[in-house]
């Protein structure tokens, strides 16, 4: 009895320990939201306002003539969404034919992508950028399309993990009905692993909409920038003019998005990210 | 003749097995180009040409003059590139605090407390946010009058200290706010690895008489150890390229160069410089510390192993 007890009170000390540990994480975005429907003043009162008298959500309307939000909204999704969808087929392609396909050499072609893996993006970038440049992309959103199209190695590594668990009698089967490989992969192996694929389109999608590096090195103009680039910039000019609440609805608007996919697959995304860490 | 029947349908066998092989082989093939395609121009290309570059004068422009090491003895007395290196490798104490931390957060959610998913979708929130909108909002929090850090420490009577702007509080600043970031991503490592321990192991070791401690020390720790380890190796690695919020919090490289990474140096020295030789050795450099990072810690995971399945 005791011993229930005993672990009762332990559970309530730790419920309150974890609910004071979700305040600091939540805080400083409560803050952010809370900031940005501020008028100025309350920007700066001492002590802070957390929940303004008025609420103020004009600086929602001024972002988007403020700098190029839109635009850069819209840059953002034609990057993400060209890279992960062409680059989701061919991952997955690359996938099938590494965990089911019979090849001379294939494991050791394998290991050679992998050692894509080592290589920091920050050793290539370099002599990626005099490529892009001869080639008269600079200012464009090819250099941050094309590459990653060809294949995630990440992917096709947790993809191939996940075929190599499928019974080869299904395959072998439709192999012998004459089905094209091509047809095995669309009409058999796609359906399959269907959900693992979702849960690395999504994470990828998430990594391609918060790069920063890249989009930096590339892009000039103001109708080119990324999502991250206008906040980044939408930071350094509105700061020397203190006018925060616009800069915090602006954060907002780049934040929200991947807020709102997070929410919906949040399920999906924590268990493929779980599996993904122990099999690590 | 009876053999030679026989010989001649094996033959007929292996002549259409490799029909069928080869058929087999020249799709699959078909399947890996894309992907080896773009490793040989993306990737492999890239490397081998960083690696030429640093041996030359090259300013990104056209001549590409061979040096020979000179940009290598020159980085060993670059006090820039000294102080970012230090900087990288500094920030990165952060890196065993967050991960006690998520390690803690991990068994108290182990423990089957009403909430526990929306803990752990809260936790979770940082890390799916974009880190320019995060850094934007840190380096208003870091604000020495209004940020909300100060307002915190305030209401505990501390008088907390412009963070951002004083060479030695922007480290720790910085190296805060990747804790608080990354504590998400660790924790929910943390727990997915803790809830494939078998209760069993704790209900023996209960019977035992083993304290909690012991229980710790003697189950959860080897159970969670290659897990531990995958997110110091990732750490690293994500640690050692740490450029984001560099650039947008501390624009310049902070106080003193105080708060510069490395990738920010060699972003500076290429692309603001033109310095494009230079900075491709010190890409090197960092692509082989690095390697040797990971090289290490497989090393020692080697020695003290212990096997998930």
């Amino acid at each position: 009895m005791s011993q229930i007890r005993k672990k009762k009170i332990a559970d309530s000390v730790i419920f309150v320990a974890l609910s004071a540990g979700a305040v600091f994480m939540i805080a400083p975005l409560l803050w952010m939201l809370s900031t940005s429907v501020k008028q100025k003043s309350d920007v700066f009162a001492l002590p802070p306002v957390w929940i303004p008298n008025e609420f103020d959500f004009s600086k929602y309307a001024e972002i988007w003539t403020a700098g190029p939000l839109l635009s850069g909204i819209q840059n953002s999704l034609i990057i993400s969404l060209s890279v992960t969808i062409v680059g989701s087929f061919t991952s997955s392609l690359a996938a099938f034919a590494f965990a089911k396909l019979r090849l001379k050499n294939k494991n050791a072609l394998f290991l050679l992508l992998l050692s894509a893996m080592m290589i920091p993006y920050p050793s290539l970038m370099i002599p990626q950028f005099s490529m892009f440049a001869g080639a008269g992309w600079i200012d464009t959103l090819l250099p941050l399309i094309i590459p990653p199209i060809f294949g995630n190695i990440v992917m096709v590594f947790f993809l191939r993990q996940y075929l190599i668990n499928v019974p080869n009698a299904v395959i072998e089967a439709a192999k012998i009905d004459g089905t094209s490989f091509f047809g095995i992969f669309t009409k058999i192996i796609f359906p399959l692993i269907k959900p693992a694929i979702a849960a690395q389109f999504i994470l990828w999608f998430m990594a391609v909409w918060n790069d920063y590096l890249a989009p930096i090195i590339y892009l000039n103009s103001p109708d080119k920038l990324t999502i991250q680039l206008v906040i980044a910039n939408f930071n350094a000019t509105y700061a020397i003019q203190t006018d925060y609440p616009l800069i915090m609805a602006a954060s907002i608007i780049a934040l929200l998005p991947m807020l709102i996919v997070f929410l919906i697959f949040q399920k999906q995304i924590i268990e493929s990210i779980a599996i993904s860490g122990v099999k690590g | 003749m009876a053999t030679k029947a026989e010989a001649l349908q094996v033959n007929k066998k292996k002549a259409k097995k490799s029909k069928l092989y080869q058929k087999e082989s020249r799709a699959a093939l078909l399947f890996i180009l894309a992907p080896l395609v773009g490793y040989l121009i993306f990737t492999l290309y890239p490397f081998l040409f960083s690696i030429y570059a640093s041996f030359t004068n090259w300013n990104g422009l056209g001549t590409m003059n061979f040096i020979g090491l000179t940009n290598y003895t020159r980085l060993f007395s670059d006090d820039y590139f000294i102080s970012s290196l230090f900087n990288t490798f500094f920030m990165m104490i952060g890196i065993p605090i967050g991960l006690l931390i998520s390690l803690l957060l991990a068994m108290g959610l182990n423990r089957g407390i009403p909430g526990t998913t929306t803990f752990r979708v809260i936790y979770y929130i940082p890390v799916v946010s974009s880190l320019a909108a995060i850094s934007v909002l840190w380096q208003w929090a870091y604000n020495g009058d209004y940020g909300l850090v100060n307002q915190f420490l305030a209401l505990i009577g501390i008088d907390g200290p412009n963070w951002l702007q004083n060479t030695s509080t922007v480290k720790p600043a910085l190296i805060i706010m990747t804790i608080w970031k990354g504590l998400g991503y660790s924790m929910l490592l943390y727990l997915a690895a803790l809830q494939s321990v078998p209760k069993m192991y704790y209900e023996a070791a209960d019977l035992d008489g083993a304290n909690s401690f012991q229980q710790f020390r003697h189950i959860t720790w080897p159970m969670v150890k290659p897990v531990t380890f995958f997110l110091v190796i990732t750490n690293i690695i994500n640690g050692a390229q740490m450029f984001t919020e560099i650039n947008i919090m501390t624009p310049t490289g902070g106080p003193e160069y105080s708060s510069a990474t490395v990738v920010f140096y060699i972003w500076q020295k290429a692309f603001d410089n033109l310095q494009m030789g230079y900075a491709s050795a010190l890409s090197v450099v960092l692509g082989i510390i690095i390697f040797i990072v990971t090289l290490v810690q497989f090393k020692l995971n080697d020695k003290s192993s212990f096997e998930i399945d």
